[in-house]
């Protein structure tokens, strides 16, 4: 992650259009992508959970999207920041992007209040899948709804033609998105161990009574 | 075709407790009707019939809202859910009959609703009847499937609103669109697929969420 900043503080080229509030960009898109990802990992891990009806997946499913929502935060604050220096406001209901993100976000914090209501089980685990698989089906019918109802001046920085951003930045933008997937991965693994640990904590100490 | 036999069952059992009850229908219909003479007021004098037809869909989401809150109920209050889980019927049958009886209950209150919204409002086409049709439809499928979801649980009313918003956000976009924009076929085809969809999501997972 430190190589990753300098590089996007130091390195990289100035943006000519927008400068220094660019930079942002090297930490707000793979945020972004990361957030997107662990949404879709938890998706896959409730399928399989669905499929497979191993207890572990539930765990983990649970895990993918704690961390995906950590990462949302994240892209909604980055994401206002940037647009606060670049286009002088916080929020824009316009933005195709912006509004999907935000819907997709509220899924997931109400799959929190689903979670945390239902009994530890086999059902929460199952009702916990079972949301989180339409929560990654909602991503592409409101990106339609959310185009369907109109706007257009996200910067689309990759595009059929490929990445519009010159070798420096795009180098720059590699190695940031590695730290910040790299990020993401340890915090999941740390999440993960630690749920474990508690699970079974728990189970001692039930069999110990 | 007994799997068709059993969701007609259902649906009948729905209907039938809901005519002698009598209580989520009514509450529906007033909900809906004051929700619309409360938008009377706060539409701001200018405010141009656009405005009229988003809150007309607010009104749908929550009246729908409020019948979904009511849904699974009776099934839970006497342990009736237990028996038609044991029942040798395919679970899913359970979620598309209780989709369909809801789906009566919204139509019948928007019966109602639809001519005072023209009456206090403003007019409806073709296009927008379609859109709300074909929203209603989607509503119920996945508010089905919800509703059960939050009825295990413990905090159920505060919970439905909570699943249901974020999947309602494009079928309020779809209906809206319908209502208003001079390319209304696109917003139906998109409801379309919405419903398509997402039945066929709900109703393949309804046995996942049921069972214990």
């Amino acid at each position: 992650m430190g190589l990753a900043i300098f590089l996007a503080l130091l390195v990289a080229p100035e943006d000519l259009d927008q400068g220094v509030s660019q930079r942002i960009f090297y930490i707000h898109v793979p945020v972004a992508l990361t957030a997107y990802f662990c949404f879709g990992l938890g998706a896959w891990k409730a399928l399989v959970l669905l499929w497979r009806g191993e207890e572990r997946y539930d765990l983990e499913s649970y895990v993918a999207i704690h961390q995906g929502t950590i990462f949302g935060v994240l892209t909604l604050v980055t994401g206002s920041i940037w647009a606060k220096a670049s286009w002088g406001h916080w929020w824009l209901w316009s933005e195709d992007q912006l509004v999907l993100f935000l819907v997709l976000f509220l899924f997931y914090c109400a799959y929190f209040m689903l979670r945390f209501s239902l009994e530890e089980g086999p059902r929460r685990a199952r009702s916990s899948a079972v949301y989180a698989l339409f929560g990654v089906v909602l991503i592409p019918i409101s990106f339609l709804a959310i185009r369907l109802a109109e706007g257009l001046i996200h910067p689309t920085v990759f595009t059929r033609e490929g990445p519009q951003m010159s070798g420096s930045m795009f180098a720059t933008f590699c190695v940031s998105w590695a730290a910040v997937t790299l990020l993401a991965y340890v915090l999941y693994r740390v999440e993960l161990a630690g749920k474990r640990l508690d699970t079974d904590l728990r189970e001692l100490r039930e069999a110990l009574q | 075709m007994t799997y068709f036999a059993d969701v007609a069952a259902l649906t009948r059992k729905d209907l039938k407790v809901e005519l002698r009850a009598r209580d989520t229908l009514p509450a529906m219909l007033l909900f809906v009707l004051s929700t619309l003479v409360v938008f009377r007021f706060a539409l701001p004098q200018g405010a141009g019939d656009d405005a009229a037809y988003g809150l007309l869909w607010v009104a749908i989401v929550f009246t729908a809202l409020l019948g979904l809150g009511r849904a699974w109920v009776p099934e839970q209050e006497h342990g009736v859910l237990d028996g038609l889980v044991l029942a040798p019927c395919d679970r899913s049958a359970i979620w598309f009959g209780k989709t369909l009886a809801t789906l009566a209950f919204l139509v019948a209150a928007q019966v109602v609703a639809l001519p005072a919204f023209v009456l206090f409002f403003a007019p409806l086409d073709a296009t927008a009847l379609a859109g709300v049709v074909l929203a209603d439809v989607g509503i119920c499928a996945v508010g089905s499937l919800m509703a059960a979801m939050a009825a295990a649980g413990r905090a159920r009313e505060l919970l439905l609103p909570l699943l249901m918003l974020p999947l309602a956000i494009p079928l309020v976009v779809g209906g809206v669109g319908a209502a208003v924009s001079p390319e209304g076929e696109r917003y139906l085809l998109f409801l379309a697929l919405y419903d398509g969809v997402f039945a066929v999501l709900s109703w393949a997972s309804f046995e996942y969420v049921i069972t214990e």
